[in-house]
């Protein structure tokens, strides 16, 4: 009788080396995670030029799906940022889409026999890719805050209209909180999708290692396959709810940069 | 005590936080629906600030997670 072994559920996160790059002493090596980090750009690209490609008052499926996409976060960037939020609008969008495309392709399961380099790889559940977007955000932030308000931005941590004595606690308050912003906003995302993928993977590592004990046990690796699957549903959920955190915080993050002056 | 062992046993510590966790996302959400189903036609608009009280609550409960991932593949 065949044997089966699961793979370890960490197996999924390894980064193998595709195409050996190097720029002098840096290792810019293609990557499975660079690899789909082109693929979802590449999927978004190409979903948006052939959704606008023959643009129509009276949308076709297409074009719909895409208007209800900008109108979703066109709405949720003018709620939370008012009409001066305009301009933050691509930055939010590119967000927005790039991180719920992420997160859904890593659902796509991986054709069996495939070679490791090949599998379906989530870069969400990587802490260095969310961390590099939290810090782009909070780049952003400050940038923008100095930019708009001049050293009034430092206002942000110091409140008008609180009694005198209340600074000396307030303001290491609100600085220790401004400085855990883009440490939350990455370790939010790669949490969820990392813990995630390992319950899925534990689920179906579950599959594997009753369905190879034979006999009755093979019946039972049913359960744990039906777990599989309401955790597949579940995550579904959590790849757009995560998107749609990341891109709302980001919004009211940059408000914040926006109207520091006001209070 | 083994080193090994006491490992094992701060990161199940680690993952307490979820309890609270636990706690906070039921009180976000009934309470949401609580006020929800008192004025419905208000429910809408508070939707957002509820996924956002849902996402602060929440990285608690991942902050205990990812410490506990830590311990267990000893990555620091």
């Amino acid at each position: 009788m065949q044997t089966f072994r699961a793979a370890s559920p960490m197996e999924q996160f390894e980064i193998i080396n595709l195409v050996d790059l190097s720029l002098g002493s840096i290792d810019i090596s293609l990557t499975n995670s660079a690899l789909w980090m082109l693929i979802c750009t590449g999927a978004i690209i190409i979903f948006f030029a052939a959704a606008t490609r023959r643009a129509a008052i009276i949308p076709n499926r297409l074009q719909s799906t895409a208007e209800v996409l900008y109108e979703f976060v066109s709405d949720l960037v003018r709620d939370t940022i008012g009409t001066e939020g305009r301009k933050f609008f691509p930055y939010v969008f590119t967000l927005f889409l790039w991180i719920l495309i992420a997160n859904l392709f890593g659902l796509i399961p991986t054709l069996p026999g495939l070679p490791h380099a090949a599998h379906t790889f989530t870069t969400t559940s990587h802490l260095i890719v969310t961390l590099a977007l939290s810090m782009l955000t909070i780049t952003i932030v400050i940038v923008y805050g100095f930019w708009k308000n001049g050293f009034k931005f430092l206002k942000l941590f110091a409140p008008s209209g609180v009694p005198p004595l209340m600074y000396i606690l307030l303001v290491p308050i609100e600085v220790v909180s401004f400085l855990s912003r883009p440490l939350s906003l990455a370790i939010r995302l790669f949490a969820n999708m990392f813990a995630g993928h390992i319950i899925l993977k534990l689920f179906a590592g579950f599959v594997v290692s009753l369905v190879g004990a034979g006999g009755f046990l093979s019946v039972m690796g049913l359960l744990p396959f039906l777990g599989a699957v309401a955790v597949t549903a579940l995550e579904f959920l959590v790849a757009f709810l995560q998107a749609y955190v990341f891109a709302i915080l980001t919004c009211i993050y940059l408000s914040d940069a926006a109207h520091a002056a006001d209070h | 005590m083994e080193v090994e062992a006491a490992k094992l046993i701060g990161a199940g510590l680690a993952t307490i936080p979820l309890a609270g966790a636990g706690v906070g996302l039921g009180l976000i959400f009934g309470n949401f629906l609580t006020g929800a189903f008192r004025n419905p036609s208000a429910a809408a608009a508070n939707q957002p600030t509820m996924l956002l009280g849902f996402a602060l609550t929440e990285f608690t409960g991942l902050l205990g997670f990812t410490i506990s991932i830590l311990i267990l593949l000893e990555i620091f």
